[in-house]
């Protein structure tokens, strides 16, 4: 069916039709068009959301404490619940499954200097597990280990804002040097890159908790325990987060279904709520691109009707010269998918280079970046074009192989 | 010499039904042409003239009777054997040409010999040949529009023979040319003849049945005279 001289004898009727041909593909070209231009929008969207939660793991849960808003056992709302090194401990060993786990300590902002340099940043004590949680890169040294837990030493992991702040000129190697947090010397072991857009989080100074609690609060309360949930699936990572309830509000006597007393963040649950939004988003893209095309099908298959009808006489002719009902099919059914995957395949590669040009040009907001149309979606869409040239070829085939010799010969 | 019959047809019958109304357009045809005749075939418009040319073309069916070409009998064959026979067969030339408009004369030549899957460039050589013998050579580049009527007429005729057919059925070849052109169609077809091909011209004009063997008159759906010219 596919000879090259198949071909040629389409390619003739094509060149020679010149203004129908652009008539019957424009439409699909515009459809095609418009559905990468819809699906690379969809995926501006999706990578600028997804950006939005880059930095820290994906399976992330954090639970942090509040005030009691339910009473419970005779107990007033208004209760502020503090967690202690106990509770690290109970929801440690009484909740199983996690991947990794830690505590922190909110110490808010402070001045951190050295030498000349100062300035202020967020100081954030925490468990070795933090730098897992957070996904941090190291780009230099180590992040805090046990040992600085247990021997509570004076250590500091700081981010690339902080290292670029403090550390310059010829001491722009931050390793080994000693900072000054709030009037106390810290080592620094370590420099970190967080993925997080937020650029607050590259402003951090991380320490062992242990060595915060001793130096700065003066006993054994945290504000934050947070784990990953490794490969456990939504179910058994609600489990693990209602454990973890249900041992801190026995603990603390508070009703477990107090979402003041206590305030989770399961990351996880947030990542799927948008992955489902974004599955919804691409459904409705495709319908829409769908309706597109086959609006342009239809428009495609009623040119074609009426190019059946012009060339009635030609086809009368070529019977007449011995071609087979198959061979009028071919001739019309060929026709329509070569205009309609040439035609689309120009949509496609002006839909694509828009979207790469957007891609450049246009510098990401927080809600869209990187409109792109991959490869999948590209083989898709020339399965459908061709399936599309089919459908659209296929009654003015029909109608064609049809066509009576004798009366299309007939002389009016 | 062995006389071969080309066609034969027993007692064919063709109405055409309209709606409510049949129209009984040939009541009974009998006719027997052997290989290497050229006849002529007459009468008034509507007689029934074209109608029996396409059956005989296999561009239409009958009701009933028989029709043998070549020995095969015609009868419910599939689109696909009739296109067959078509292009091996029988070739056709029509008083409004019937050239494909946006090819040029040498493709509209070629065209039979797309249909037994020759390849191009061996067709278009051969439409040359063809061409040149109807002395168009310099003409295979034009398209349809750029032509005369005679030059079109000769297009069409090569592009009749160049399936090499057994049977040429022309149905009024000259009834759109003037009577010079007319005649020098009449030499290519009286030539095509001599070369042993079989022809059947329907007429109108006396001088064109005069120049082949035999003229049929049919009046009302029967042949009711053969003359021997
Ligand atoms: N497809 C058709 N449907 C209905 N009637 C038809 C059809 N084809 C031909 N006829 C009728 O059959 C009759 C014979 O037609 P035909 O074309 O064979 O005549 P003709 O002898 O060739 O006439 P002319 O000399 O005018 O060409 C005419 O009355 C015509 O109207
Ligand atoms: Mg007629």
């Amino acid at each position: 069916m596919f000879e090259l001289d198949k071909w040629q004898e389409i390619y003739s009727t094509v060149r020679k039709n010149k203004l129908r041909t652009f008539l019957t593909g424009f439409s699909v070209a515009w459809g095609i068009f418009m559905l990468i231009l819809l699906l690379g929008s969809g995926s501006g969207l999706e990578n600028g959301v997804k950006e939005q939660f880059k930095g820290g793991a994906t399976n992330g849960v954090w639970i942090s404490s509040g005030q009691t808003s339910i009473k419970y056992k005779g107990l007033k709302t208004g209760r502020e619940i503090r967690f202690t090194n106990e509770d690290f401990k109970s929801v440690k060993t009484s909740v199983d499954g996690y991947d990794r786990i830690s505590a922190r300590l909110f110490l808010g902002n402070r001045l951190i200097s050295f030498k000349k340099e100062y300035g202020s940043f967020f100081l954030s004590p925490c468990h070795p597990d933090y730098g897992f949680i957070k996904e941090l890169e190291m780009t230099r040294g180590r992040f805090i280990n046990n040992i600085d837990i247990s021997e509570f030493r004076k250590v500091a992991v700081i981010g690339e804002k902080v290292k670029s702040t403090l550390f310059k000129g010829a001491d722009s190697v931050p390793m080994g040097k000693y900072i000054n947090i709030s009037g106390v010397l810290f080592k620094v072991v370590g420099v970190f890159r967080d993925f997080s857009r937020n650029d607050d989080e590259q402003k951090r100074v991380y320490i062992p908790i242990s060595t915060a609690q001793r130096v700065f609060k003066g006993e054994n309360v945290i504000n934050q325990i947070s784990f990953t949930t490794g490969q456990a699936s939504a179910e058994e990572a609600d489990l693990m987060i209602r454990k973890s309830k249900s041992v801190l509000a026995k603990m603390h006597t508070f009703d477990i279904d107090d979402n003041r007393a206590i305030n989770v963040w399961n990351k996880n649950e947030e990542v799927r709520k948008f992955r489902a939004l974004f599955a919804g988003i691409r459904l409705f893209i495709w319908i829409i691109g769908l309706g597109t095309i086959i609006a342009g099908v239809v428009g495609v298959s009623n040119i074609m009707m009426i190019v059946v009808k012009e060339r009635t006489k030609e086809i009368g002719i070529r019977k007449s010269l011995g071609a087979t009902p198959w061979s009028i099919v071919a001739l019309i059914m060929q026709e329509a998918i070569v205009i309609t995957s040439f035609a689309g395949y120009i949509g496609l590669v002006l839909g694509v280079g828009l979207l790469e040009l957007i891609s450049k040009k246009m510098p990401p907001t927080e809600f869209f970046r990187n409109p792109e149309a991959d490869f999948s979606v590209a083989v898709a869409a020339t399965v459908l074009l061709i399936l599309a040239g089919a459908v659209a070829g296929l009654f003015p085939a029909i109608k064609a192989a049809r066509v009576n010799p004798v009366v299309a010969l007939r002389d009016e | 010499m062995k006389i071969l019959e080309m066609i034969r047809i027993n007692q064919i019958h063709k109405s055409y039904i309209t709606g409510q109304n049949s129209l009984h357009v040939l009541k009974g045809i009998d006719l027997q042409i052997n290989a290497g005749e050229m006849i002529s075939i007459m009468g008034a418009s509507g007689s029934g003239k074209s109608t029996l040319l396409n059956i005989l073309g296999i561009l239409d069916t009958y009701d009933s009777g028989e029709y043998i070409l070549d020995g095969l009998l015609i009868n419910k064959l599939s689109e696909r054997k009739a296109a067959q026979l078509r292009n091996r067969m029988l070739g056709f030339v029509f008083q409004s040409f019937n050239l494909v408009s946006f090819k040029n004369a040498m493709e509209n030549v070629a065209l039979p010999l797309y249909y037994q899957n020759i390849p191009r460039k061996k067709r278009n050589i051969v439409a040359m040949e063809y061409l040149d013998r109807m002395g168009l050579k310099d003409w295979a580049h034009h398209l349809p529009n750029e032509l005369s009527g005679g030059q079109k007429q000769r297009v069409a005729i090569a592009r009749a023979l160049i399936g090499k057919p057994k049977v040429i059925l022309a149905d009024e070849p000259t009834g759109a040319l003037d009577s010079t052109t007319s005649m020098e169609v009449m030499d290519i077809l009286q030539e095509v003849n001599a070369s042993g091909i079989t022809v059947i011209i329907v007429t109108h004009e006396h001088d064109i049945a005069l120049r082949t063997k035999k003229t049929i008159r049919i009046t009302d759906g029967n042949i009711t005279e053969v003359v021997e010219n």
